[in-house]
């Protein structure tokens, strides 16, 4: 990556579809670039943390400076110096803004240009609560005291660091350990902010709640960590949207998001992915290397990840599901889209752990242009999961005849009473479905997105409603030029 | 009063995959009228067919189609749909995850809009294509289906005349519409069809049998060989091509 430069270097966005490519002017209160147990020092002193988080932070560290890059997936990126980042980069602002009133205008353009409400009065009558998490940090988070009238915490993880020590100390690095791999062991390291959500026993989250991350400094890697956790009898749906300014260069995004689910509770977390996807030739666009799980640890707990990728160069990333109380469920519904030279490797992983767990797969992938796609996909059952039911659908579109789709299922049964089920598909919009449609007077690209959001809809009808009406559109915008 | 020419084809000759089909095909259809196309198989029917309605990989390689006086092969596939051009298949395709309203919809405000009308709205639209559905015997239940999926071969005819009612177009082409249908299936399609006949369309039905035209009756009917028309008549040339067979029209090889 090159050095840093006095003008932000923009692609021309004329006649560019990535509609969120632009750069909010602000200035902003960095560390020095790279990467050492200094600047770790340096990040958890800015936030004022305590002894035991930077502790945690340099364990990580050095833990991290051991492992290697993992090179399984079928990625292929230029090699990322990770001494050439920055890892910390806020809008400088006077004093934490204690209201909206107070938060920059700039930023709060940014994200009314974004179309995320981060005015509650203009929001629609209080359908959704939202974190906005710009570069490093959190920069807002709506219906706070709303929510507090039920006990619901809402808030930046760093102020949950400070505010929730126990809560936070009980559960952080609980489901995604930082030894698990090495982009989650960089980012227990690294972390700077996130969402922080906790939903007490017997609460039914009143409104959805979202997290919007938002990269927008240059060179600057976003490692942001979420944490959740669903006491007894909750229920609480849960949003994530992410974009990225149109730059020449290669962004890192390498995040965490933990689940917590007590006995009883039940999670939805869904997601519509849309960091910059490079342009045409491949140049340019996010990594993003992100680790998700949810731990169903009480009897009867229930998660449900839906994502919708269509944006970034390179993902990596496969939301899990570790099913330890008895009766648990997990699901896993995706819908992944590349085209031009974007990559990605994706899928989940089911751990049958408790007795009668059971857990479900739907993945689609749309690959178009020169793009790869891989769904990767684990399903354990261990000896002690009796009764242990998953089942597994893939399928794979595939536009024009320069792309190419992979399904790699991995299953590990050690108990005899499991019973899975796996399917896959591989297709190709035919010409014959295209003819029927032009010969009914519909064009081309409205007949591939017809068909393409046919092939996706058993995964789509699991999203609310407006993200879902959100997510055909960037499906169709992300098709655009895929065909002819 | 002189007829009004709908499609006229002079000399068309066409190719698919290097392979010359067509081979000098001549005719002109006026409004009003219905044509019959038979024809042993192998004979280029379907061909015809996918060459009138801009199918990719059906090359024209010379001769003119004008169709309401506009060059007909200037124009792309949905061009002609929207001009009024519509094809009955024989194999209508399935599209997973497509409902049929759906797609009815984007077809009908695709025609509308090249006719300078204004789009439907959802209700008027549902109304619409219920009312008519009604007729043909299509439940509001099949209206949800995805298009295709799972349906018999009358209900895929069925839907296909469902599209002829709603688009209403000057020029249907019916390409073995009976194939895979029963006597009764059969009926329910050409009383569909023939309920949108009138003086100012016109169509072309392909077939390899005489049982069709005893519902959808014809004006003409010409014999298809070899890629162009060998002999054509009145309405009784059908019945003696049924005692007949195509044998006398089939060129030793």
């Amino acid at each position: 990556m090159p050095d840093i430069q006095k003008t932000p270097n923009i692609i021309d966005e004329s006649g560019d579809k990535y509609k969120y490519g632009f750069v909010t002017e602000i200035a902003s209160d960095t560390v020095a670039k790279g990467l050492n147990e200094d600047i770790i020092k340096q990040i958890s002193q800015k936030k004022q943390e305590p002894d035991w988080l930077l502790n945690w932070r340099l364990q990580a560290f050095r833990f991290w400076q051991k492992m290697e890059e993992p090179t399984w997936a079928k990625l292929q990126y230029d090699k990322i110096d990770y001494q050439d980042l920055y890892y910390y980069s806020a809008p400088k602002q006077k004093a934490a803004p204690k209201n909206l009133d107070e938060v920059d205008p700039e930023l709060l353009s940014t994200y009314e240009k974004l179309g995320i409400p981060l005015k509650e009065q203009e929001a629609l009558a209080g359908i959704v609560a939202v974190d906005a998490v710009f570069d490093s940090v959190s920069v807002a988070t709506t219906y706070r005291a709303k929510l507090a009238e039920q006990g619901i915490i809402f808030c930046s993880i760093s102020e949950a660091i400070k505010q929730y020590p126990d809560l936070v100390k009980k559960y952080l690095g609980s489901v995604v350990p930082y030894t698990d791999n090495f982009f989650a062991c960089l980012n227990s390291a690294v972390f700077t902010d996130g969402s922080f959500v906790y939903i007490p026993k017997g609460i039914k989250c009143p409104m959805e709640l979202s997290t919007y991350f938002r990269i927008n400094a240059r060179n600057t890697g976003q490692f942001e960590r979420t944490l959740i956790i669903a006491d007894e009898e909750s229920y609480v749906s849960y949003l994530e949207g992410c974009t990225a300014p149109q730059r020449d260069e290669n962004q890192l995004h390498a995040a965490i998001v933990e689940i917590v689910i007590l006995k009883n509770a039940e999670v939805k977390y869904s997601t519509v992915q849309n960091w910059y996807p490079g342009d045409k030739e491949g140049k340019g666009g996010v990594y993003n290397f992100v680790t998700k799980r949810a731990a169903c640890r009480g009897e009867n707990s229930k998660v449900s990840w839906t994502q919708v990728e269509t944006g970034s160069a390179v993902t990596w990333k496969y939301p899990s599901c570790i099913l330890q109380g008895d009766n648990s469920v997990g699901e896993f519904y995706s819908v992944a889209l590349t085209n031009n030279y974007q990559q990605a490797d994706t899928g989940t992983k089911m751990i049958h752990i408790g007795k009668n767990t059971s857990s479900k797969i739907i993945s689609k992938g749309i690959s178009a242009g020169y793009s790869n796609q891989t769904y990767r996909g684990l399903v354990k059952v261990s000896p002690q999961a009796q009764n242990a039911r998953n089942y597994s659908q893939c399928d794979s579109l595939l536009i024009g005849n320069k792309c190419g789709s992979h399904t790699v299922p991995y299953i590990e049964n050690r108990n005899r009473t499991a019973r899975i089920e796996h399917e896959a598909t591989t297709s190709k919009i035919s010409e014959e479905q295209l003819f029927y449609c032009l010969q009914r007077g519909i064009d081309e690209e409205t007949a591939v997105s017809l068909i393409v959001n046919g092939f996706c809809k058993e995964v789509m009808q699991h999203l609310p409603l407006e993200f879902a009406i959100e997510a055909a559109k960037l499906i169709n915008i992300s098709l655009e030029g895929s065909v002819g | 009063m002189s007829k009004t020419p709908l499609l006229e084809i002079e000399d068309l000759c066409a190719k698919v995959a290097d392979k010359e089909i067509i081979k000098g095909f001549n005719l002109t259809i006026n409004e009003g009228e219905i044509h019959a196309l038979m024809g042993p198989n192998g004979a280029g029917k379907s061909t015809l067919s996918y060459v009138l309605s801009g199918k990719q990989g059906y090359e024209v390689t010379s001769g003119k189609v004008l169709f309401k006086g506009k060059n007909l092969l200037k124009m792309s596939t949905e061009e002609r749909a929207r001009e009024g051009l519509f094809l009955i298949m024989q194999y209508p395709v399935e599209i997973p995850g497509v409902p049929v309203t759906t797609f009815l919809k984007h077809s009908v405000n695709a025609v509308r809009k090249h006719q300078n009308l204004p789009e439907l709205d959802t209700m008027d639209f549902i109304k619409m294509v219920r009312e008519e559905g009604k007729k043909l015997g299509i439940s509001n239940d099949m209206l949800k289906r995805p298009i295709n999926v799972g349906f018999s071969g009358g209900e895929k005819k069925r839907l296909e005349t469902l599209q002829l009612s709603i688009l209403k177009p000057t020029f249907a082409i019916l390409d073995e519409a009976d194939s895979g249908l029963d006597i009764d299936a059969l009926k329910v399609v050409a009383d569909g069809v023939n309920a949108e006949h009138n003086e100012h369309n016109a169509m072309l039905v392909i077939t390899h049998y005489q049982r069709l035209l005893n519902y959808i009756v014809p004006d003409y009917v010409h014999v298809f060989a070899d890629g162009h028309i060998v002999q054509s008549g009145g309405k009784e040339l059908a019945l003696e091509l049924e005692k007949t067979g195509y044998a006398q029209f089939v060129k030793e090889k």
